[in-house]
């Protein structure tokens, strides 16, 4: 929901990354509320998931320019591990495989480690247990998947509800879920939403990347931006999302270049 | 090991290595006695192995060679507080050794008319053991390599001490391990444990054989373990071997099965300037099981060897082996894994993986498989890589708040745990996983 006295959470201007030497964002600007969803659309490549890595520290891509403020730090200072512990989370398009890593145990250790440079309480094994359980049950996920291995052969759908388990774990402040309904079949898209609109608060912050505006009918955005070509290039209301739905991005392409000459 | 003369060093080692044999007490067993002299004549004909040995081309002992032994005719002091710590409460029966000499007060032994444990030299003068005594003598000192292996002779030279566990036929231990704890407290700077295994018929029982440090300066440990396998038993034997980073470790062990015997080993070195490991099977009878886990753990400029084989001579044989290596700053990780299948082996089926993982830019690793095939209906399977820490792991793990050192160790552990995961006794599972964990904490870079 957008509030007018709402504090900012994240503050992006004029943000170029590059990968191997080729700029992939040209000269992103966003501003996003507390208590606010917005939903990032745009073609395949446009570099929806380089700005979503960027903002969680991935090593492979280099900040070139611009400025990242999320709250009150300069959030491209700090270590991937320090923005999650402050409460920046990306559920990822591609979740990595982790053979060897329980789940389970893996969980308890990123909420403790999260738990503890927040100065909260940490759980015991048999505490976080019945914790875990509890957030399992608001996703509908079997609690077999706390004794396999951190997503090592779970199928697509299944691990994208397992970064949601994740979500509802650490608590963030900013939540960026990069492409969260691909993979999720009908009722599990359903599922995995509501748990998305139970965890959130006028406290936190999502921002959705999505192709496809089923999504945004369960997650309702506040905004919604158009990507192309490393930049944001056009910004509306839940509206635009039903357009886009019907006429494809070429017409804001074309709409940007008219105004950009 | 060549018998070419070696240089000064060398034989000078061997000497003073060989040297304080001489005093060992005389004792009344003249069986025992004959085979002392005849392994001391056999270490003093042999000579130390060097790098241009094919089996040591990656283990220069030189460092060991220039190391200034002294026996000692006595165990240093250990705090018992200490020793507490180093047990594993499920292992009701133990026997310790410090600086190769039994200490009786440490150890706790229950003796049971079916499960005879204890030091050697007062079970030889114990009339509860006498009937078990027979099989001692033919096991002790034949099962093992002391022919071939200079330092397997050098050890059978001063045989006196012992630790040695008998499992009546079909006495069956159940989850009950029996733990022999070698301390080295730097008191004396060599020494030569033993262990001696014979487990009776349809029998079954889980051995530790620990090999532990309480003080920290160089020192040598050259040990000898022998495990006899009666037919349709099964031994669980666990080697650990947590010696301090300064010590020099050189152990065989030698397992002897009869038909239709089973063996599961899990041999974890984390300790040791240098250490080696030569681990023997024999599968000396048809349809005989053996499965054998091994991780080295390693940083630093240590070094870890095994030199395994698994000698296939009937039909019907399996073995499966999975070892690992984590080897991290300079460190150097040695694997050679032969198997052997004779002729008369039809349907063996055994296989061999090799795994390593060098947590940095100057560890190294050495891995040969070598099979020796002479029978053609079999199965073995073998393999080997090489691996580093995906880089896509650690981030994943990164953003989700763990350190870049917690995620590193915890990839490390996963790594490691196909190992230690089965290993049938939970603290030691747990003494390890913390071990792991706090290995790469501190020995990062
Ligand atoms: N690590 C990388 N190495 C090389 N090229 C990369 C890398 N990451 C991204 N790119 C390139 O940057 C561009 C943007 O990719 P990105 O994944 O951000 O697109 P996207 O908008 O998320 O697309 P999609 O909708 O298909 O998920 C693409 O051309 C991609 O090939
Ligand atoms: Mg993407």
């Amino acid at each position: 929901m957008i509030k007018d006295n709402a504090s900012e959470v994240l503050k992006v201007q004029g943000l170029t990354a590059t990968v191997d030497n080729r700029e992939i964002l040209c000269g992103i600007d966003l501003s996003v509320r507390a208590g606010e969803v917005h939903a990032i659309m745009g073609p395949n490549g446009s570099g929806k998931s380089t700005f979503a890595k960027v903002l969680v520290g991935h090593p492979a891509y280099e900040v070139t320019g611009g400025m990242v403020r999320f709250d009150d730090a300069d959030l491209l200072e700090l270590s991937p591990e320090d923005r999650a512990r402050r409460g920046v989370f990306l559920g990822f398009q591609y979740p990595v495989e982790v053979p060897g890593v329980t789940n389970g145990g893996f969980l308890r250790l990123a909420y403790n480690t999260v738990q503890s440079a927040r100065g909260k309480e940490e759980l015991d094994p048999l505490e976080f247990d019945d914790f875990i359980r509890e957030k399992m049950e608001l996703l509908e996920m079997d609690p077999g998947f706390l004794e396999r291995s951190l997503n090592a052969g779970f199928s697509g759908g299944e691990k994208k509800r397992n970064e949601i388990l994740q979500m509802a774990l650490l608590e963030p402040r900013l939540s960026i879920l990069d492409e969260t309904d691909s993979g999720l079949d009908i009722d599990a898209l359903r599922i995995v939403a509501n748990g998305v609109n139970q965890l959130h608060t006028s406290e936190d912050a999502i921002v959705l990347v999505t192709h496809y505006q089923r999504l945004l009918n369960y997650i309702e955005p506040d905004y919604v931006h158009v990507m192309e070509n490393g930049r944001i290039i056009k910004t509306g209301d839940k509206g635009l999302a039903l357009q886009l739905e019907d006429r494809g991005y070429d017409w804001v392409a074309q709409e940007y270049r008219e105004r950009a000459a | 090991m060549s018998t070419v003369e070696s240089n000064p060093v060398e034989s000078d080692f061997l000497a003073s290595l060989l040297a304080p044999a001489a005093q060992t007490a005389e004792g009344h067993d003249l069986w025992l006695k004959a085979r002392r002299a005849s392994a001391l004549e056999r270490a003093s004909a042999l000579s130390v192995p060097t790098t241009r040995d094919e089996d040591w081309r990656f283990t220069d002992l030189s460092m060991l060679y220039r190391l200034k032994l002294k026996a000692a005719d006595a165990g240093g002091q250990v705090d018992s507080a200490i020793l507490t710590t180093l047990m594993f409460p499920e292992a009701t029966t133990r026997l310790v050794f410090v600086d190769g000499h039994f200490d009786r007060s440490a150890s706790s032994i229950a003796q049971e008319e079916k499960v005879r444990v204890g030091n050697l030299e007062q079970a030889l003068r114990d009339s509860a053991w006498r009937s078990t005594l027979g099989e001692v003598e033919s096991r002790l000192a034949t099962v093992a390599r002391v022919e071939h292996d200079v330092f397997a002779a050098a050890n059978t030279a001063f045989l006196r001490e012992a630790a040695i566990v008998h499992v009546a036929a079909g006495a069956q231990l159940g989850d009950t391990p029996i733990q022999v704890i070698n301390v080295a407290t730097g008191h004396a700077t060599g020494s030569n444990p033993r262990v001696l295994v014979v487990a009776g018929q349809g029998s079954g029982c889980t051995v530790i054989e620990d090999y532990v440090a309480v003080g920290g300066s160089a020192y040598f440990t050259n040990s000898v373990c022998e495990i006899a396998i009666g037919p349709d038993a099964e031994v669980h034997h666990i080697k650990l071997q947590r010696e301090a980073d300064t010590a020099f470790h050189i152990a065989n062990t030698t397992v002897l099965m009869q038909d239709n015997s089973r063996y599961r080993n899990w041999s974890v070195g984390v300790g040791g300037r240098i250490s080696r490991h030569n681990l023997h099977v024999v599968q000396d009878g048809t349809g005989i099981d053996c499965d054998m886990h091994g991780l080295a753990m390693i940083s630093g400029r240590q070094l870890a060897d095994t030199h395994s084989s698994v000698d296939h001579a009937l039909p019907y044989g399996a073995s499966r082996q999975v070892h690992k290596t984590i080897a991290g700053g300079s460190a150097h990780a040695v694997f050679n894994g032969k198997i052997l299948v004779r002729e008369g082996a039809q349907q063996t089926n055994s296989s061999q993986q090799s795994r390593n993982l060098l947590l940095s830019q100057r560890a190294k690793v050495d891995t040969k498989p070598q099979l020796e095939i002479f029978a053609d209906d079999v199965k073995c399977a073998h393999g080997a890589t090489v691996g580093q820490i995906a880089a896509d792991e650690v981030f994943y793990l990164k953003s989700r708040g763990l350190s870049e050192t917690a995620a590193r160790n915890l990839l490390t552990y996963a790594f490691a745990k196909e190992v230690v995961e089965h290993i049938p006794v939970a603290s030691v599972i747990a003494v390890l996983e913390n071990h792991i964990l706090e290995q790469t904490r501190t020995k990062e870079a």
